[in-house]
């Protein structure tokens, strides 16, 4: 009973999604069948949503589900369906791959997480709830606001360096607008049903 | 254990959490012969890197975080993954349609 009265939820619903995310992103990269990837997939970008929101990035987490799982992932899904022939579902990898793979990737999370440790102000967390204001975890107005070029979070910031990037991200959204429509229209007319030269051999 | 459940998370746990994401998209994309599963690593590298940008900018761990900046890189690193989601795959069909296959190593048209 102790115990339970101990627990910090926060730090409980965090490893939770953290251990439910870590494991199917594991299970992308050991399973060799691909539908069975994608679906891995699906739910470790759908936990992650809730790490999103655990860090108090509503709106991100909201958004890494619509886009994320609802959108992107739907279309690899797609992709795996408009490919998935004889032979493609099971592409095993072969032994010495996996052998580097593993060593290189091994080394590779060893430096990472040694890094992510390795700095006592990100280790410890200092802030109390008391420390806390309302807009902290409200930021979904801010965020939209700042899309559009205005940053109400340092509007009241007396120092001028700090308040440099007051302009927001208008030019940043829109270029990434743009981008998105040329992509879209690129991808579309890549991938549409061409005719086929099969009859002449070679295409 | 009992530890990491009663101490409040920091900055550190989500790092390592998109570390982890990093690496193993990072193998996905290395291994994996077929196309899609080399996109689904990409995929993977991309929220691990996400996963930073929203701890490194969230009030909840350090009184002197990144602010909304990280959210909203955040928010260009999801929309920048839909649209290279949405071109690879396109590739990919193409080379299947040509190709019969979605086998990468298959890929060696351009060899000398």
């Amino acid at each position: 009973m102790l115990l339970i009265a101990a627990i910090n939820w926060h730090s409980f619903f965090f490893l939770l999604f953290a251990l439910v995310t870590c494991g199917f992103a594991l299970g992308v990269l050991f399973s060799s069948n691909i539908v069975r990837m994608a679906f891995y997939l699906t739910i470790a970008l759908g936990t992650t949503s809730g790490l999103f929101i655990l860090a108090g990035a509503h709106f991100v987490g909201a958004m890494q589900l619509m886009i994320y799982v609802g959108g992107t992932l739907v279309l690899l899904i797609f992709g795996v369906m408009l490919t998935a022939h004889e032979g493609a579902v099971l592409m095993k990898t072969r032994a010495g791959d996996w052998v580097v793979a593993v060593i290189a990737g091994g080394s590779l999370l060893a430096l990472l997480i040694s890094a992510a440790v390795s700095i006592p102000t990100w280790r410890s967390n200092e802030v109390t709830p008391a420390d806390l204001t309302a807009d902290d975890s409200h930021s979904t107005s801010s965020v939209g606001l700042a899309l559009i070029g205005v940053r109400t979070d340092i509007a009241t910031e007396k120092d001028a360096t700090l308040r440099r990037g007051l302009s927001g991200y208008l030019l940043a959204f829109e270029i990434v607008s743009v981008h998105l429509l040329v992509v879209l229209v690129g991808a579309a007319y890549l991938a549409r049903a061409k005719q086929r030269l099969a009859t002449t051999g070679d295409v | 254990m009992i530890d990491l459940l009663t101490s409040p998370i920091s900055v550190s746990h989500y790092m390592v959490v998109g570390a982890l994401l990093f690496v193993t998209g990072v193998i996905c994309m290395a291994t994996k012969r077929n196309a899609l599963g080399v996109l689904m690593g990409v995929e993977l590298v991309l929220n691990g890197a996400n996963i930073n940008f929203v701890a490194f900018g969230s009030r909840y761990f350090r009184t002197e975080s990144l602010g909304l900046d990280g959210q909203l890189i955040a928010l260009f690193v999801i929309v920048l993954a839909a649209a290279e989601a949405a071109v690879a795959l396109a590739i990919a069909l193409n080379f299947y349609n040509s190709h019969a296959t979605i086998d990468i190593d298959r890929a060696d048209d351009l060899r000398g």
